[in-house]
């Protein structure tokens, strides 16, 4: 396989965690630009496949590549956050004590390091993408607003916020739906959609609904490895998918 | 939303107030105890000067550790070592300064020295003839260690209650160490007998003003420091970290050179407050690094109320005016009392006296508005039937959104 025009390669990819194989000969590439939908029972891997991607878990074995050449074996959270790979995690991760507006601008992409941060004056160009966020997310009204006074569905939409505030060439989206309403589902499958347009994503859900809506390819994992991978309709169809995660 | 803005507003009004006091108290303090006749009812006796100028030092030790665990989650159990180093390199500059005024009378080596049987001046005291040299020490020795341990501590990521217990580690070894008498800093005695500072009496009323009056003030530019810290980007990023570490790294942010950054400033400012309390005492020794000290100052910031910069200092203020009337009635009791004081405020005043007086004013119905938001969970636009499913879906995992700080998977 080649890595060329690649924007996430994993091949033969293993970890195990006290004897315990959470991943197990994993291989997986992602099309520069394309948003790939996971699904899987619990414990098939997704998370720990994420947890790999964005260097919190070093694999045993296999490797791993972003942009066709960078081996993200070797980096550690922040730099692989830097080269352009955001995540959102399972359970909405946002910083509770600051309002939307400090959430964003945290996140907003400019340098990492402490004095700059120390000296930071807002500008007003930056102001201006913290307000253009406000209305993808739509929180343009609780701007000021702590995050923890955030119903569960709006948490999970300024975290989407602040990934887009980050402005990776690759976006993780773990369980985006989960504690939504129909409505909000919809409206986040739509911003996804729109959000794919530029970016290359990959979005783990169980809700088949949502994964539907995003109308993408689905690679079904089980017991750490691809079990199938293809349209919606082909991977629902098959046997071994129906048999381990949808249920008869 | 107004919440916010009026509690901001009211933070930085409360800010302005305590510098303007301190200041104030720097003016105003001096002249009232060397101006006034001891007869008139403005007079200000000099051991209330001294005792004051003894708790602001400790308001600025406070005011240090709240910076790292107030608004950085670090406790560090072990602020008293960055405190009593500050202290042995002002104490050193003191002993210094005795010159051939010992009563062994030798003008090269301090008197424990000459009780010890030392030949010469040890290699690391030398420059501590001179005051900016010791200033220089004062700063630079508590913030290289807190680099250095930072550093290591950090980047292996130790945190919570490990971090703290190696702190104080840290702070027990150091007091092992200081007890030595071949360490070269007076041993169990310490330093002490200090004669001059910058060429005044130490033991005189003026000299005691000046310096209740730079505790004043140093204890004044450390506020607005702080404030300045808190405030900025920055500042954000570090309660940011408090919050929720995981995510800060997930954006690409150093979660271990933001926490480095505020452990060294803040040991750095415990130093200044060890300088400027030795010669208010008198004395330093090794009993300084002792790890129960550094607990006492966790329960000044707790009583005050952690994470508000005012808090701190009230607590300690507070604290060591109770302890020094406490030891005075019911000496025996005092560490009882320290330590059913320090029960209650954890279960009663979980924000401590800053907290307590902030839901009493006007906050509160704003706060309370807040908390049945939370209670409920939800936002009067979800239809809750919706959130039902979702429980049922993912359990457990939507119920968990207190403002407290959450562990990223």
């Amino acid at each position: 396989m080649s890595k060329s025009n690649t924007i996430l390669y994993l091949d033969g990819v293993s970890v195990s965690f006290d004897g315990f194989r959470a991943i197990n000969n994993l291989s997986l590439v992602l099309d520069k630009g394309e948003m790939r939908a996971i699904i899987g029972p619990n414990g098939a891997g997704k998370t720990t496949m994420m947890d790999i991607v964005t260097g919190k878990t070093r694999p045993d074995q296999g490797e791993v590549f972003f942009d066709g050449q960078v081996d993200l074996t070797k980096h550690d959270e922040a730099e692989i956050a830097m080269m352009g790979i955001g995540r959102k995690f399972q359970k909405p991760t946002v910083f509770e004590s600051h309002t939307i507006e400090e959430n964003l601008m945290l996140a907003l992409k400019g340098p990492r390091s402490i004095f700059p941060a120390l000296f930071h004056r807002r500008s007003v160009a930056e102001a201006r993408q913290i307000d253009d966020i406000l209305g993808i997310i739509r929180l343009g009204d609780k701007r000021d607003e702590l995050a923890a006074n955030l119903s569960h569905g709006q948490k999970q939409w300024l975290e989407i916020g602040m990934l887009l505030a980050q402005d990776p060439k690759l976006l993780l989206v773990d369980e985006p739906v989960a504690g939504m309403t129909d409505a909000e589902t919809e409206e986040t499958a739509r911003l996804l959609r729109d959000i794919a347009r530029d970016h290359s994503v990959i979005v783990v859900e169980h809700d088949m609904h949502f994964v539907r809506e995003l109308g993408v390819k689905v690679t079904c994992l089980h017991e750490g490895s691809v079990l199938s991978e293809g349209s919606l309709d082909f991977v629902s169809a098959d046997e071994r998918v129906v048999e381990v995660y949808l249920g008869r | 939303m107004i919440t916010g803005r009026f509690f901001a507003a009211g933070a930085d009004r409360r800010i302005a107030i305590t510098i303007f006091i301190l200041l104030a108290a720097a003016i105003i303090v001096p002249p009232l105890n060397l101006a006034v006749s001891p007869a008139s009812a403005f007079y200000v006796p000099s051991y209330i000067v001294a005792l004051t100028g003894k708790y602001l030092c400790y308001a600025l030790l406070a005011l240090a550790l709240d910076l790292v665990w107030g608004y950085c989650g670090i406790l560090s159990l072990g602020h008293g070592a960055f405190f009593a180093l500050g202290g042995y390199a002002m104490g050193m500059y003191l002993m210094r300064q005795i010159g051939s005024r010992g009563v062994y009378g030798n003008p090269l080596l301090p008197d424990f020295m000459v009780f010890l049987n030392y030949k010469e001046l040890p290699w690391f005291w030398y420059g501590f003839d001179h005051f900016w040299f010791a200033a220089i020490m004062v700063l630079a020795v508590p913030g290289l260690l807190a680099f250095v341990f930072g550093w290591f501590a950090f980047r292996s990521r130790v945190t919570g209650v490990y971090l703290s217990i190696i702190t104080q580690a840290m702070t027990y070894a150091l007091l092992l160490a200081f007890f030595r008498n071949d360490m070269g800093f007076g041993g169990n005695n310490g330093l002490t007998d200090f004669k001059d500072i910058l060429g005044f009496n130490v033991q005189a009323d003026a000299t005691r003003s000046a310096l209740f009056a730079a505790s004043a003030i140093t204890l004044a530019l450390a506020v607005f420091v702080t404030w300045a810290i808190v405030g900025s980007k920055y500042g954000k990023l570090l309660m940011a970290v408090r919050d929720a570490e995981s995510r800060t790294r997930f954006l690409g942010w150093r979660a271990e050179n933001v926490k480095l950054f505020a452990f060294t400033v803040s040991a750095v400012m415990a130093g200044i407050a060890g300088a400027l309390y030795v010669p208010q005492v008198g004395i330093i020794n090794p009993g300084e690094f002792e790890p129960s000290n550094s607990i006492e100052v966790v329960v000044w910031a707790a009583v005050g109320g952690r994470g508000t910069i005012v808090g701190p200092i009230i607590g300690a203020l507070l604290v060591n005016a109770g302890k020094s009337w406490f030891t005075g009635v019911l000496p025996e009791f005092w560490l009882f009392a320290l330590g059913g004081l320090f029960v209650a405020v954890t279960l009663f005043l979980p924000k401590g006296i800053i907290g307590m007086w902030d839901s009493w004013r006007g906050n509160a119905k704003a706060m309370r508005a807040a908390s049945i938001a939370e209670e409920a969970g939800t936002d009067p636009d979800v239809p809750p039937a919706k959130i039902v499913r979702s429980a049922a879906r993912t359990p457990g995992d939507w119920s968990a959104s207190g403002p407290e700080p959450q562990p990223a998977e």
